[in-house]
């Protein structure tokens, strides 16, 4: 029988960690602090309208864009909370996640040999998306003492004839960094100067705890040359609801619309009608929740600080990144061992990138109890690998 | 920072003091003193158990009552709640707009008890004109925590 496999897929290697994965399914009873979405149910009044929009019978497709009323009030909601304006009708696109986003505006944008850069550690669905693209993707290793943001040297030093593209992914998933002002200020400065394109995943925008988001195409001349992702997954806890949009330059939307055509149709239609709720009605929610992550930001990083481990202050998400070099094992032995003997599951940094070896991805989408008990488990784990440590010395 | 502060108390009154004060991101100090001056301005007025009954072996019963009142010249509502709210079997009173004057919530071993409380104090009072009372046959949600049934958490490890 021939080869049934494209060898592009073939070519793009599974997730690293799968095996940790694995052997985290299998303990039933551990605690995690490994998922990556919110610990909070979707706001009621906003399940609420997608319960009615049922009961209306809107179980048809909407127009392939996205319904014009969500289409709107994420025009509104950007105006409002990042000062930029976009044209519903041909600027923004609602898609399925901000996972489709990412796919497709890569799709869009490369031709075979563009070489993309990709920030890591972070998210991991960039690279190979930007390999089902066609595209080559670089990766830029970020840096614990730049508190894992993006310089504009990083960048310089990463460009050739052939970048085409930027991966922006702040606030960060693993990391929890995010990107201020003046270090967005540098950064456009050099896209424009080299030509060259952003693709700006902002799903974790309102999980920002130190002031308000700022977002890379409030800067002057960057909106035309950003490709803007954002969602409802992180903000309002929608994950399950697969509900996203991607903002953009028409000409590159446009594009982007027919893969989004022919390959999906349309979002969810009830996801939609939830979404302008959540639009409408949803600021207490993401404040409220904002706060409640914000507090165990705090106390999470209080115990690190107790207990000597090192870790850089992140100021978005819902993760901290700590530092275990000082143990001499991997991410994953770490994070294995510690799974085993004190049946707390984190994810090794390496699950996000080579340069993620010594860390941890910590999420504190987890009740503070949850959290408690898991640190005092983490406290204990280190005090033993510290014991274990000295008398090797000895 | 006090309406931080009172608001994560509403719901957990019984956080750790320094717990609270790194959650909030101050110190144990600020936090304790802002408990106790708002103690002495009586805006916090006290702390309770937030108790389901139906759970245990006691026999409670709580009713709803709505008091309808004539107010009494130069007296007004508040006189007339006093009397009503001296007594210990009585739980919360509200002055209420709409049909009625007064909300009256009133806890008793049995329904007898109840009932014999608004026969024999409630409804002989000189400004009390009517009441109706409402038995409470099942407790859904109190405080805004819901007592019927506690979620799991049902997420899943995915690829991050």
């Amino acid at each position: 029988m021939r080869n049934p496999l494209a060898d592009v897929i073939v070519n793009v290697k599974p997730s690293g960690i799968r095996k940790f994965f694995d052997l985290v399914s299998e303990m039933k009873d551990a605690i995690s602090l490994g998922v990556g979405e919110p610990d909070f149910d979707t706001p009621w009044h906003i399940r609420d309208e997608g319960i009615y929009s049922l009961e209306k019978g809107r179980t048809f497709y909407t127009s392939n864009a996205g319904l014009k009323e969500l289409k709107e009030e994420i025009a509104a909601y950007l105006k409002r909370r990042i000062h930029v304006e976009y044209d519903p009708a041909k600027e923004i696109l609602v898609t399925v996640g901000g996972s489709e986003g990412i796919d497709i505006a890569m799709r869009a944008m490369l031709n075979p040999g563009d070489e993309v850069l990709i920030p890591q550690p972070s998210y991991v669905s960039y690279e190979p998306c930007a390999l089902l693209a066609g595209g080559t993707p670089v990766i830029i290793e970020l840096k614990e003492e730049n508190e894992f943001r993006l310089t504009a040297q990083e960048l310089l030093s990463s460009i050739t004839e052939k970048t085409k593209l930027l991966v922006l992914p702040f606030p960060n998933n693993p990391t929890g960094a995010i990107m201020e002002k003046e270090d967005l200020e540098a950064i456009a400065k050099v896209i424009i100067e080299k030509d060259i394109f952003v693709l700006s995943d902002e799903i974790y925008s309102e999980l920002s705890y130190k002031g308000e988001h700022v977002s890379i195409t409030s800067f002057p001349g960057m909106q035309q040359r950003t490709i803007l992702i954002n969602g409802f997954s992180k903000a309002y806890a929608m994950t399950g609801w697969r509900l996203g949009y991607t903002c953009g330059p028409k000409e590159i939307i446009e594009q982007m619309f027919k893969i989004h055509q022919f390959a999906i149709m349309c979002a969810p239609t009830t996801s939609q009608y939830a979404a302008v709720e959540a639009l409408k009605k949803g600021d207490e929610d993401v404040a409220r929740m904002r706060e409640a992550y914000d507090q165990r930001r705090r106390y999470l990083m209080h115990a690190f600080k107790e207990m000597g481990l090192q870790c850089f202050e992140p100021y978005g998400a819902f993760y901290v990144f700590p530092c275990i070099k000082e143990f001499g094992m991997t991410s994953e032995a770490f994070a294995s061992r510690f799974l085993e003997e004190e049946k707390v599951a984190v994810v090794p940094g390496t699950a996000f990138g080579d340069c993620g070896e010594g860390f941890l991805r910590i999420s504190y989408a987890y009740s503070l109890e949850n959290l408690k008990i898991a640190l005092e488990r983490l406290k204990n784990f280190i005090e033993r690998l510290r014991k274990e440590q000295k008398t090797e010395h000895s | 920072m006090r309406e931080k502060i009172l608001t994560y108390i509403e719901r957990n009154s019984r956080v750790d003091l320094k717990d609270l004060a790194i959650l909030l991101g101050t110190d144990e100090a600020t936090v304790a003193n802002e408990i106790a001056d708002m103690e002495k301005e009586g805006i916090i007025c006290g702390y309770h158990t937030l108790i389901d009954w139906d759970k245990t072996s006691s026999e409670k019963v709580t009713a709803l009552i709505e008091v309808k009142v004539t107010p009494q010249r130069g007296l007004g509502f508040d006189k007339i709640a006093e009397r009503i709210y001296n007594y210990p079997e009585v739980d919360c009173v509200y002055l209420i707009s709409g049909g009625f004057d007064f909300m009256v919530m009133i806890e008793g071993k049995t329904m007898r008890d109840v009932a014999q409380f608004v026969s024999d104090k409630l409804s002989p009072q000189e400004s009390v004109l009517s009441t109706a009372t409402h038995f409470i046959l099942k407790k859904y949600k109190d405080h805004g925590s819901v007592m019927v049934h506690q979620q799991k958490d049902e997420r899943m490890l995915i690829t991050p």
